[in-house]
């Protein structure tokens, strides 16, 4: 067993990866961080309109959009892949309400059918796609390393006084930022996933209203003049949005599991949504950190780990939620326990 | 024969003409044919899968009509979109939402509120009136889900009248709640039509849809009859309504016969 697992030192585990390769980790958490974060607070809804496996198709479907892009454009550059991520995002929601609302397929099976034939199409489409000079695989896309995040920095050179500024300004000049007259911008994917995670995040707060009354009660909301169709649109454009741009970097498991596992979490702990968007950060986070640590511990994929951190912290909001959780639970049934003496010994007149 | 909406310069809260709508093109309803008037307490009554559900539901927009038009006040739907209440069925919703029985009541706000905007401190107060008058104010903070089947309706009431309406559409409210809650909705009911309000229920229950409503629309996919409670409450009316089904029919004779005592 202690062959295959190396054994706990706390100071390579928990030390090292914040003192000697401080930008490495930084980076990777971050990324970790932001991804885990816009999936979680998107997933929240997904979980509230019982559409968790949604963003499982998504993020299958996605493939054929990315090779259609691929095989137009000859080139991986972000823009084309963006958008045929997005088209294939869209056409998915349309074909699963499509064959969900025209035959009496249920919605889990137009959803089988939905992302399956799309990710077959996409596989197909990628063959093709092999002769170029530039290639793109299956495996790239559903298997992206978070690892690599930090390999691609954007850097500018300072000059001599530009330098002696920035090494003056507390955080900016440690060596997250400055290596040498380099001044670090940030990997670029980390920008692009900082953005869309600021845009989930300013969109949810915006639209609490109508996300929360169409998710609720589309009845009403459809009453009142909110469109829940075009809602239901917009989520999933962004759930593409949000995917698409993880996926570069992570690839499909950590996008996956993160869209059901903060919000899964945040479920256990709070009975509002504000309170849950707060759990699903503060799990992203958590996940994130204790992920680094596990896959240095383990020495493996740090997606992976983050995973299984997020799990781990789902596990103990099972174990130790105040409403439903286990703990609870136990201890509930012996308070009832005293009550129904307490009963006995009123009904008796004692 | 008229297509004006307006009789003598007075629009009816709720004008339908010649409505056919339905689910998947097949139609459930057929030329429905309605006029009510201001401040009437009116119950829809029909055997399950009369098309009810869906008459509110086309009236609302909910269901796109294949013909005919419906107007509140005088005018289409949309446009007076804020004058029309509405309280579904209770079994359309999700009770294990993640929503407290204020944060409920406060969604019949929102079509006060506008895109953007947040509810303000007025419309929070309105909306612990509304709590207040379905005695559900000690239950704001609570989460939906650990609430009861009459509780439940009760909030969705205290919903429907934080939304100010002038009219009013109710799917069962009456259904799964005990004798002390149907009271005192019945009871929220006519404080409503004195204030002017114009009402339209569902209900199930023959006996006491005699006693409850000022009138009564028979509905079984097309108009039955539509008319004062006495006028319309008569063995031959409900039969056609409930095409000669034995145990409600049996139901029907009871429920006249009680009406001759
Ligand atoms: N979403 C839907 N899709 C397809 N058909 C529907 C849908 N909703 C209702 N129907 C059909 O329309 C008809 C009328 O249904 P509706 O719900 O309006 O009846 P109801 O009078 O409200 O019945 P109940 O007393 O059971 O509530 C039924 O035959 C039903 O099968
Ligand atoms: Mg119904």
């Amino acid at each position: 067993m202690s062959e295959f697992i190396p054994a706990f030192e706390w100071q390579r585990v928990m030390v090292e990866p914040w003192a000697e390769n401080l930008s490495t980790t930084f980076w990777i958490v971050l990324m970790g961080f932001l991804i885990t974060a816009a999936c979680g607070l998107i997933g929240n809804y997904l979980i509230l309109r019982r559409m968790a496996l949604v963003g499982d198709a998504i993020s299958h479907s996605v493939l054929p959009g990315l090779a259609i892009a691929f095989l137009l454009s000859h080139s991986l550059n972000t823009l084309p892949m963006f958008i045929g991520a997005l088209g294939a995002g869209i056409l998915t929601t349309v074909l699963i309400e499509l064959i969900h609302k025209k035959t009496r397929v249920k919605q889990d099976s137009a959803i089988g059918i939905t992302f399956s034939t799309l990710f077959a199409i996409g596989v197909i489409l990628i063959s093709f796609g092999q002769t170029d000079a530039v290639h793109l695989d299956a495996e790239c896309v559903l298997y992206g390393e978070i690892a690599f995040v930090p390999l691609d920095l954007v850097q500018t050179e300072l000059g001599p006084g530009a330098l002696s500024v920035v090494e003056k300004i507390p955080g900016l000049n440690s060596e997250i930022f400055l290596n040498g007259n380099r001044l670090t911008i940030a990997p670029p994917s980390v920008i692009r996933m900082a953005v869309v995670t600021g845009i989930t995040l300013l969109l949810i707060v915006v639209f609490y209203k109508e996300l929360l009354v169409t998710s609720f009660d589309s009845g009403l909301s459809s009453s009142l003049g909110i469109n829940s169709t075009v809602v239901h649109y917009a989520l999933m454009a962004m759930l593409s949005v949000i995917i698409v741009s993880a996926f570069e970097a992570v690839g499909a498991i950590l996008v996956i599991a993160m869209l059901i596992l903060p919000g899964a979490t945040a479920s256990l702990l709070a009975h509002r949504l504000p309170p849950m968007f707060g759990i699903t950060v503060v799990h992203a986070l958590l996940s994130a950190v204790g992920g680094i640590h596990l896959a240095t511990w383990l020495n493996c994929s740090p997606a992976g780990a983050m995973v299984v951190a997020g799990s781990v912290l789902f596990g103990l909001a099972w174990v130790f939620s105040p409403s439903q959780g286990l703990l609870r639970r136990w201890l509930g049934r012996e308070l009832d326990e005293l009550n129904e003496e307490e009963l006995d010994r009123l009904a008796k007149g004692v | 024969m008229a297509d004006t909406p307006a009789t003598n310069g007075v629009n009816f809260p709720l004008e339908i003409h010649d409505l056919t709508a339905g689910y998947h093109k097949k139609p459930v309803l057929w030329g429905i044919d309605l006029q009510v008037p201001k401040g009437k307490l009116v119950g829809i009554v029909g055997p399950n899968g009369a098309g009810k559900s869906t008459l509110i539901k086309a009236i609302m927009g909910l269901v796109p009509p294949s013909s005919g038009w419906v107007k509140i006040f005088g005018k289409p739907y949309n446009e007076n979109r804020r004058r029309v209440g509405y309280v579904p069925q209770r079994e359309s919703v999700d009770w294990d939402f993640p929503v407290t029985v204020m944060d409920v009541v406060m969604m019949g706000r929102y079509g006060h509120v506008g895109w953007f905007k947040r509810p303000n401190k007025a419309d929070r107060e309105i909306a612990r009136d509304c709590l207040d008058k379905v005695k559900m104010l000690p239950f704001a903070k609570r989460q939906i889900s650990n609430l009861s089947g009459g509780q439940q309706q009760r909030v969705f009431l205290a919903r429907a009248l934080a939304q100010e309406s002038d009219i009013y559409f109710m799917d069962e409210p009456f259904a799964g709640v005990d004798a002390a809650t149907e009271t005192a909705i019945i009871a929220l009911l006519h404080e409503l039509r004195e204030k002017g309000k114009t009402l339209l229920v569902v209900h199930h229950d023959l006996p006491t849809a005699r006693n409850y409503f000022d009138q009564l629309l028979l509905l079984n996919m097309r108009v039955v009859a539509y008319g004062e409670t006495e006028e319309v409450f008569t063995y031959d009316l409900l039969q056609k309504t409930y095409g000669g089904r034995l145990t409600i029919l049996s139901e029907v004779a009871d429920a006249v016969g009680q009406r001759a005592k």
